[in-house]
């Protein structure tokens, strides 16, 4: 039965393909996602998937990543939907495999991406008697996806697969599950082929903007003395790169981006202000503090960006561009509410944005910068040891503007943040709402499969966050996924151990960890390692890592007390941001 | 939340008739910490479309909060708040009453001939009566009634419905 992988059956296959015909419910998930376009699969077989993968073999064109575990196989789709902008998809089996996927579901959710989880269900007749691996994935997934469905007939599997793409993909994208149980798996029913539409009576994206709302917004800008930007993660999705920069330049108005919203603007552009927020640059928070008009552009406010509401952009008039009319209000009050697709909507904006130059303003916040400087300064010089802020800005150096950065979460995240200079779109992947640790590895491992062989993805990640999924080092080595991961080994878990020094009178509990010998650890699975712990050793090795034909871990010892610069503390204002100064004074 | 401008929204929702929506609109309410005063659900003119009726407490940025996020489940197909537009309002009630000697008897069917309450049906000790109106009538049909001992009682929670010819209908 199955196909060889030669060239000639395509015409073949093809006509196979199209003529209406009866085939299990397996295969005509397999048809339906060929016809989608998908060609990866990261999943994890299990009982009730067993009809599903005794005919995956059929179906060459769908590869199949065996994960280590069903998380990674979420956060890979996750990572390969980030990176490129097309759907990822996972899944897992009934019962314990579904559920290992929620924590990727969940942090697919919060952070707006396209991904399919499908998931094997117990029988139909079993449903609701607690059969063996039965859990009520729709149940718990509920909160957590844009939609779910529990398929019951074979003969609705075709349409529910176009609605479950169409509506990841499209409006503010988001995670869908699809739960099919066995037997809907082994069911025969007459294929007609991949529907081309979907009816979904309910569903109505707002796509293009109100133009009276845009011409407001213009007129707001047009008149405004000291604009500025916040761009999040929806200019990435929406793929406005190019537009934002126009509406940038000539508005002269100065870009901050959110943790999500980096690599919407490049981070060396004059008009760049970098990330505000918690861990954002002086001038960037009071940039925004100082602003008369706020233009927040595909992003929704989170209160690691605001810091205390109350104190939030308190003197601005804000106009709020996003797809979603749900983020409009939910947070801080609009003066002028702007629902689209942000590329659509600033396409129109653009044309009736004047030409402006704001010297006064940029002069101001280049004064505040000032102290941002020095801080780098201080964080790149400190002699003798070998800091994370040198690494990230080595790594930017050597890698350039083609890499792909995936990170995990804590103080190695941060760092990426402050420090790499992100010069394309998608070029970073981080789990920025949902901050789920162990996200780092196996999303660069999507990342990788999506994008390719030319575009190195790099993974970095703490010591902590890189225990909790570096089961997929074994993935990387059987499906030669030539992902590069760097850890920043500091001993503890550094974010954690930030917290309780500076808000805990540095009360230190269960920060230290041990980590395993990295090389043997590279060694025992077949992948080439080094470790680093002189700053002279870092652009070299970074170098030779990147070019090294496969796999790599670079393990670089950093000290164990470090923190992340400028630190608001939570609830606080934006404008009372710590200091490293501050915090040694603390103690 | 500052509660001086809440006030009591009626929400209609016409959902599509799908395994779980029901579900997901409930679910909704909880995950965003939107409380539920009432709801009551059921079938319309039109086939696979049900009607739901939520009355809500909230202040009004609130209420468009709930009316977006309820916009943004697949099953639902409109959404509208009446409660500036003087929908009608209305509600059923059954009511189980002790009634155990003849002056409550013929007291409780009294206040019933006021409110227009049927008469259900009638046992030994008690009264079972059916009331429908706005719901403060209700209010004060229970409210007289305590006295007697409510044995048991049920309400549907609020429909609404605008006046004139103009149909509100899912399209
Ligand atoms: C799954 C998960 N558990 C716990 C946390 C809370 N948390 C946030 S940062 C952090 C420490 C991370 O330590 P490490 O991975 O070593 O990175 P570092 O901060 O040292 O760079 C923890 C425990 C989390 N974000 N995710």
């Amino acid at each position: 039965m199955a196909t060889s992988a030669t060239g000639t059956h395509a015409p073949q296959l093809d006509e196979k393909r199209f003529t209406p015909r009866e085939l299990n419910g397996a295969r005509i998930l397999c048809e339906c996602l060929i016809a989608q376009g998908v060609d990866t699969i990261f999943g994890y077989p299990g009982g009730v998937l067993l009809p599903l993968y005794d005919v995956l073999a059929e179906y060459p064109e769908i590869r199949h990543i065996l994960v280590r575990h069903e998380q990674a196989a979420a956060h890979a789709a996750d990572g390969y939907a980030r990176a490129t902008g097309r759907v990822g998809v996972c899944m897992g089996t009934s019962g314990p495999g579904a559920t290992n996927l929620v924590t990727g579901i969940a942090t697919a959710m919060l952070d707006s991406a396209p991904v399919v989880a499908i998931t094997g269900q117990v029988s139909k007749a079993l449903i609701g008697k607690d059969g063996f691996q039965e859990t009520d994935i729709t149940g718990i997934t509920l909160p957590i996806t844009k939609h779910n469905w529990l398929v019951m007939e074979t003969a609705d599997l075709a349409e529910t697969v176009k609605k479950a793409f169409v509506i990841a993909s499209t409006g503010r994208p988001g995670p869908v599950l699809i739960d099919i149980p066995k037997d809907v798996f082994q069911g025969k029913t007459f294929f007609k082929g991949y529907p081309s539409e979907v009816k979904m009576r309910g569903y109505n994206p707002t796509v293009y903007g109100h133009v009276r709302q845009i011409k407001q917004a213009a007129k707001m800008i047009n008149e405004a003395e000291r604009p500025v930007i916040l761009s999040g993660w929806g200019v990435t999705i929406s793929g406005a790169f190019d537009e934002l920069m126009e509406l940038a330049e000539r508005g002269d108005i100065p870009v901050i981006n959110t943790l999500q919203g980096l690599s919407s603007f490049p981070t060396a552009h004059p008009l760049s202000l970098g990330m505000p927020g918690m861990h954002g640059g002086i001038h960037a928070n009071h940039a925004i503090n100082d602003s008369d008009v706020l233009i927040a552009i595909g992003t929704r406010f989170d209160d690691r960006v605001t810091g205390n509401l109350k104190s939030f952009a308190k003197n601005s008039k804000i106009i709020h561009i996003d797809i979603d009319p749900a983020e409009i209000g939910k947070n801080v009050p609009v003066h002028i509410p702007v629902v689209g697709d942000v590329k659509n909507v600033l396409q129109v904006l653009n044309k009736y944005v004047d030409k402006r130059q704001h010297s006064e303003w940029r002069e101001k916040i280049a004064e505040w910068k000032v102290k941002d400087v020095k801080r780098r300064e201080n964080e790149m010089s400190r002699r003798g040891r070998l800091r994370p802020q040198y690494i990230v800005q080595q790594m930017s150096e050597v890698l350039g503007g083609d890499a792909v950065i995936t990170v995990d979460v804590g103080q190695n995240q941060m760092w990426v943040a402050q420090h790499f200079n992100f010069q394309k779109s998608r070029s970073f992947v981080s789990s920025g709402g949902l901050g789920t640790m162990g996200f780092g590895l196996p999303s660069a491992m999507g990342a990788k499969i999506g994008l390719g062989e030319k575009t190195p993805v790099w993974a970095v990640c703490g010591d902590g966050g890189f225990q909790m999924t570096l089961q997929e080092l074994a993935t990387l080595i059987q499906d030669d996924i030539r992902v590069k991961i760097a850890i920043f080994n500091n001993g503890v878990l550094g974010m954690i151990r930030q917290w309780q020094q500076v808000f805990y009178d540095n009360r230190q509990h269960s920060t230290p960890l041990i980590s395993p010998d990295y090389l043997k650890l590279a060694d025992a699975y077949g992948i080439r390692a080094w470790r680093v712990t002189e700053r002279e050793d870092v652009a070299r090795v970074i170098a030779e890592a990147n070019e090294w034909p496969g796999p790599t871990i670079v393990e670089f010892v950093i000290p164990e007390v470090d923190n992340v610069f400028p630190m608001v503390p939570p609830g606080g204002s934006n404008l009372d941001a710590l200091s490293a100064e501050d915090v040694d004074k603390q103690h | 939340m500052a509660e001086n401008n809440s006030k009591k929204h009626t929400i209609i929702v016409w959902l599509e008739d799908e395994p779980g929506a029901l579900n997901r609109v409930v679910n909704m309410f909880r995950r965003r910490a939107f409380n539920i005063e009432s709801l009551s659900v059921g079938h319309t003119e039109e086939t696979n479309i049900s009607r739901m009726t939520l009355s809500v407490i909230g202040e009004d940025n609130h209420v468009e909060q709930i009316t977006k996020n309820l916009y943004k489940l697949l099953e639902v197909v409109k959404v509208t708040d009446v409660t500036s537009e003087g929908a009608l309002i209305r509600e059923l009630a059954m009511v189980k009453v002790t009634a155990d000697n003849p002056q409550s008897r013929s007291e409780i069917m009294q206040f019933a001939e006021i409110f227009k309450a049927r008469v259900l049906d009638v046992a030994n000790d008690s009264i079972l009566l059916e009331a429908v109106g706005a719901e403060d009538e209700v209010d004060r049909l229970f409210g007289l009634l305590r006295r007697y001992g409510i044995k048991e009682s049920v309400r549907t929670g609020r429909v609404a419905m605008a006046r004139g010819s103009a149909a509100v209908a899912a399209i």
